[in-house]
C-alpha cells in the first residue's frame, strides 16, 4: 500500500469522439500525501478537471483510462467497477464544484440535502443526521442554521449556496475534497470569505485538498504544492514558492509573466503568451508548449522532454531548456548536474538524448529567437 | 487639464419588480466624468450596476433621470426633456461585451459580422472597398484575411473577443464600453487581449470605459478608478492613489480580498474579510448602501445618504466616517 493518499502514475485518459480521440490525459504523474493542500493550475481545457474526477472515478461515458495506475487512499480507482467506487465518494473523497446552484437540487431544503449526504455511508437516525447537519451548517460559518435547514437552493445568495455545498461535501469526514475552481462563480469579497473558510476547516479536519483553479492568486494564498498543467501534461510540480519564485518551465514562467502585479507601483506591459491553446485532437509530437514557446529549440518539436528534478523537494519540469542549461553549465565539468540540478533518471549522462547535444543537432533555437541568453542566472541559482 | 469627453450627473436606472411595485434601483445617482483619449476602470461586485452604467451611457437602455453629456453635446438630460437622436453617436460609442459566445451571431462569417458595421452606416464605396476594410480591421486586431470566412464556432474565446474589438472599431469610435471584455478568458489570453486595447487606445486616441470586477486587470489598465456597490459609485480617484491610499471602507476591503499572486505577500497580509452578502437592490439599506457589512457604521449611516465628495483633488468618496476609518 502506497504511503500516499494519491499516487498517479503515468495515467492516460482518452476521449473518444466522432471528430477523434481527444487525449486529455498524457502521462499525468502526481502525488499527494495527507493533510496536503495541492493546487492544480492551467488553462482552460489542460485537463485539471479530469485529472482530478478520475480520482473519483468520475469519467464521462465517452472517456476511459487507457494507461496507468490511479490510486487514492490505498485503492485501486482504476480496477475497480462503479459499484465499489461509489462506497469511496462522498465518503472518503469529495468534490464542491464551481457553480454550486447547479450541484443543488432546487427542490429539496438544504436541509433534506445535507441529511441525505450523512445518511448515504452511515448509520445514522433521522434526528441524529439532523443534528448533524445543524452542526455542519455552523462548521461552515453560517448562522441562523435551524432557518437555513428549511430553506430552498433559491434562496440563498451564490457564498452561502458554496458553503453549503461544502458542509455536503464535508458530511462524512473525507480524507481529500477536490475544489474544482470553488470561487470562481464568486465576487471577491465572498471568495476571501471562502477561501478563510477552507483554510480554517483544513486546520480544523486535517483533510486532504486539491484545489483546482486558473488563479494564481487563489494557490499562492492556499496550497502547500501545486501542478501546472498544459495539454493534458503536467509539466512543472513544485512547492507553492518553487513555482512562483523558481519556475523552471517555460510555460510557468510565461504564466507569470503574463498577470498583472497588483501591488507594484510602476506600470510594467504585461508579457502574453502568444498563440493558441493546443488542440487535444492533434497534440503537438514534442513539447506540448512548442508552439507558443519563444525558447522553443529542434528537439522540442520531436521529443518529449524528459523529467528534471531540482533540489530535493520534489521540485521538477519537463523542459529541454532545463536540461540544455544544466548540460551547458556543467559541461566544464563533463556531466549534466549543476548546484543540485539533476536530470531525472537513473543514468543523467544518457539523460540527454545524443541527437540533441551533438554538434547542431536540435538544441539550437528553432521556432524564433531566444529572449535571454544561453544561461539565465536562474539556472544557476537553483539551489541558493 | 484635459478635456472631458464624457460627463455624467445624477445618473438613475430603475427596472420594475415584475409582478410587484417595487423598482430594482441598478443605479442610483451616479456623477462623474471621463477625459479624452483616458481609461476609466469601474469595479464593484455582481450586480452592483456597472454593466447598467454603461448600457445608460449608450441608452442601450433609457436612463431613468439624470444627464448625459458627450463632447460638449447634451445626448439626454431627464430635467429638460433633452433625447438627442442617437443615430450620429451610435459611430463614435461603441461597446464590446463580456462573453464573446453570445455576442456573435453563430450564422454570421466573421468578416460579415465585421463588415456588417460598415453596412449600417455605409462606410464604403464598393465591395471592393469593403472587403479591404474588413480584412484590414482583422489584421488590427491580430487576425488575418483567412480568417474571415470562418464562423465564430470555429474561434477560441480569445479570438471572438478579437472579432468583437474589430466590429466595435469598424466604425471608427471615438469611446468604447469595454464590458468585461477579459474576464472569461484564460490569463495568458486575457494579457494578449489587454495590451491589444492598449495598442489600440495609443493607435487610434480612444477613450475607453473599462468594466471589470477583477481589480488587478483594471488597475493594470486604467487611469482612473471607479468603485461601485449597490449601484451607487462610492470612490473615485487616480488608479495609483485608489489602490494605495484608498479612503472608502469598501474600497479597502474589496483591495484586500484581492489573492495576490506571491505566497509571500499572501502569508503576510492579514485579510479585511467583510461580513454577510451583498444586500438585493430591490430593498437597499436606508442611508449608506454599505452600512450593513460596514464595520464603522453607526446611527447617522442608517440615516443619511453620504454625498460622494471630493476629498482632495481629484480623489472623491462617499462616507460620513473618514475622520474614523483613518489612514
Ligand atoms: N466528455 C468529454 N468528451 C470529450 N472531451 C472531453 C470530455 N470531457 C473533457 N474533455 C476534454 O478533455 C480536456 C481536459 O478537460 P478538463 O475538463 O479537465 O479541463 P480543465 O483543465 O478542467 O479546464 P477548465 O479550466 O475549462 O475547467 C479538454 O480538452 C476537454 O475538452
Ligand atoms: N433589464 C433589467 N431588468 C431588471 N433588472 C435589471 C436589468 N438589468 C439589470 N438589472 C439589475 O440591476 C442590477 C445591476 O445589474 P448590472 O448592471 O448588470 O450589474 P453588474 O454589471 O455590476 O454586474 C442587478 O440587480 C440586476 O439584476
Ligand atoms: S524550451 Fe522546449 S521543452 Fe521547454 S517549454 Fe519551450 S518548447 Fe517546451
Ligand atoms: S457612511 Fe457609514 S456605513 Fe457608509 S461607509 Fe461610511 S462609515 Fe461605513
Ligand atoms: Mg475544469
Ligand atoms: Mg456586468
Amino acid at each position: 500500500m502506497s504511503e500516499y493518499l494519491v499516487d498517479i502514475r503515468h495515467e492516460r485518459l482518452s476521449f473518444f469522439t466522432p471528430a477523434g480521440e481527444v487525449k486529455a490525459l498524457n502521462d499525468v504523474s502526481l502525488r499527494m500525501k495527507d493533510g496536503e493542500v495541492l493546487g492544480i493550475v492551467g488553462e482552460s481545457g489542460s485537463g485539471k478537471s479530469v485529472t482530478a474526477y478520475s480520482l473519483m472515478g468520475l469519467t464521462a461515458d465517452n472517456g476511459k483510462i487507457i494507461g496507468g495506475e490511479v490510486s487514492f487512499n490505498g485503492h485501486r480507482i482504476d480496477q475497480m467497477v462503479e459499484k465499489e467506487i461509489r462506497r469511496i465518494r462522498g465518503k472518503e473523497i469529495s468534490i464542491i464544484f464551481q457553480d454550486p446552484m447547479t450541484s443543488l437540487n432546487p427542490v429539496y431544503t438544504i436541509g433534506n440535502q445535507i441529511e441525505e449526504a450523512v445518511r448515504v455511508h452511515g448509520d445514522k437516525s433521522r434526528k441524529e443526521a439532523r443534528a448533524r447537519a445543524r452542526e455542519l451548517l455552523e462548521l461552515v460559518g453560517i448562522n441562523e442554521p435551524d432557518k437555513r435547514l428549511r430553506q430552498y437552493p433559491h434562496e440563498l445568495s451564490g457564498g452561502m449556496r458554496q458553503r453549503v455545498m461544502i458542509a455536503i461535501a464535508l458530511a462524512c469526514e473525507p480524507k481529500l475534497l477536490i475544489a474544482d475552481e470553488p470561487t470562481t462563480a464568486l465576487d471577491v469579497t465572498i471568495q476571501a470569505q471562502i477561501l478563510e473558510l477552507m483554510n480554517e476547516l483544513k486546520k480544523k479536519l486535517g483533510m486532504g485538498i486539491i484545489l483546482i483553479t486558473h488563479d494564481l492568486g487563489v494557490v499562492a494564498s492556499m496550497c502547500d504544492n501545486i501542478a501546472v498543467m498544459y495539454a493534458g501534461e503536467i509539466v512543472e510540480y513544485g512547492s507553492c514558492d518553487d513555482i512562483f519564485y523558481n519556475p523552471m518551465h517555460e510555460y510557468t514562467k510565461g504564466l507569470l509573466k503574463s498577470i498583472p502585479k497588483f501591488q507594484e507601483k510602476e506600470y510594467s506591459k504585461l508579457v502574453p503568451i502568444e498563440g493558441q491553446p493546443v488542440d487535444l485532437l492533434n497534440p503537438p509530437k514534442g513539447c506540448p508548449f512548442a508552439p507558443r514557446c519563444r525558447s522553443c529549440m529542434r528537439i522540442c518539436l520531436s521529443r518529449k522532454p524528459e523529467r528534471m528534478e531540482f533540489g530535493d523537494g520534489g521540485h521538477y519540469s519537463r523542459c529541454w531548456l532545463r536540461q540544455k542549461e544544466a548540460f551547458e553549465a556543467g559541461g566544464l565539468n563533463g556531466m549534466p548536474s549543476v548546484g543540485g540540478v539533476t536530470v531525472a533518471g537513473a543514468a543523467p549522462a544518457g539523460a540527454i538524448p545524443n541527437d540533441a547535444v551533438s554538434a547542431g543537432s536540435g538544441m539550437e533555437t528553432a521556432v524564433s529567437e531566444k529572449p535571454e541568453g544561453a544561461f539565465p542566472q536562474e539556472t544557476r541559482e537553483v539551489d541558493s | 487639464m484635459s478635456e472631458k469627453l464624457l460627463e455624467i450627473e445624477g445618473l438613475k436606472q430603475y427596472f420594475p419588480v415584475a409582478g410587484s411595485k417595487k423598482v430594482v434601483k441598478a443605479v442610483d445617482d451616479v456623477t462623474f466624468f471621463i477625459k479624452k483619449g483616458e481609461t476609466l476602470g469601474l469595479v464593484g461586485e455582481s450586480g452592483c450596476g456597472k454593466t447598467t452604467t454603461g448600457r445608460s451611457i449608450l441608452r442601450l437602455v433609457e436612463p431613468t433621470e439624470g444627464k448625459i453629456v458627450y463632447d460638449g453635446k447634451v445626448i439626454f438630460d431627464s430635467a429638460s426633456g433633452t433625447k438627442a437622436d442617437m443615430l450620429p453617436y451610435r459611430r463614435k460609442m461603441q461597446i464590446v461585451f463580456q462573453d464573446p459566445y453570445a455576442s456573435l451571431d453563430p450564422r454570421m462569417t466573421v468578416g460579415d459580422i465585421v463588415g456588417e458595421a460598415l453596412d449600417i452606416h455605409r462606410l464604403y464605396k464598393n465591395r471592393k472597398e469593403r472587403y479591404e476594410k474588413v480584412i484590414g480591421l482583422l489584421q488590427r486586431v491580430g487576425l488575418n484575411s483567412e480568417h474571415a470566412n470562418r464562423y465564430p464556432h470555429e474561434f477560441s474565446g480569445g479570438q471572438r473577443q478579437r472579432v468583437g474589438i474589430a466590429r466595435a472599431l469598424a466604425v471608427d469610435p471615438e469611446f468604447i464600453v469595454c464590458d468585461e471584455p477579459v474576464s472569461a478568458l484564460d490569463v495568458s489570453i486575457q494579457a494578449q487581449v489587454v495590451n491589444m486595447f492598449e495598442e489600440l487606445q495609443k493607435e487610434l486616441g480612444l477613450t475607453y470605459l473599462f468594466i471589470a470586477h477583477d481589480l488587478s486587470v483594471v488597475n493594470h489598465i486604467s487611469d482612473r478608478i471607479g468603485v461601485m456597490y449597490l449601484g451607487h459609485l462610492v470612490e473615485l480617484a487616480d488608479a495609483e492613489e485608489l489602490i494605495f491610499h484608498s479612503l472608502h471602507p469598501y474600497t479597502r476591503s474589496l483591495i484586500s480580498a484581492v489573492p495576490v499572486a506571491d505566497p509571500k505577500t499572501a502569508r503576510n497580509s492579514k485579510r479585511i474579510i467583510l461580513q454577510g452578502d451583498v444586500p438585493s437592490p430591490v430593498d437597499p439599506p436606508s442611508g449608506c448602501a454599505f452600512r450593513t457589512r460596514c464595520p464603522y457604521a453607526d446611527e447617522r449611516c442608517r440615516m443619511e445618504t453620504p454625498e460622494f465628495r471630493e476629498e482632495a483633488a481629484g480623489h472623491y468618496c462617499a462616507c460620513h466616517h473618514l475622520d474614523r476609518v483613518g489612514a
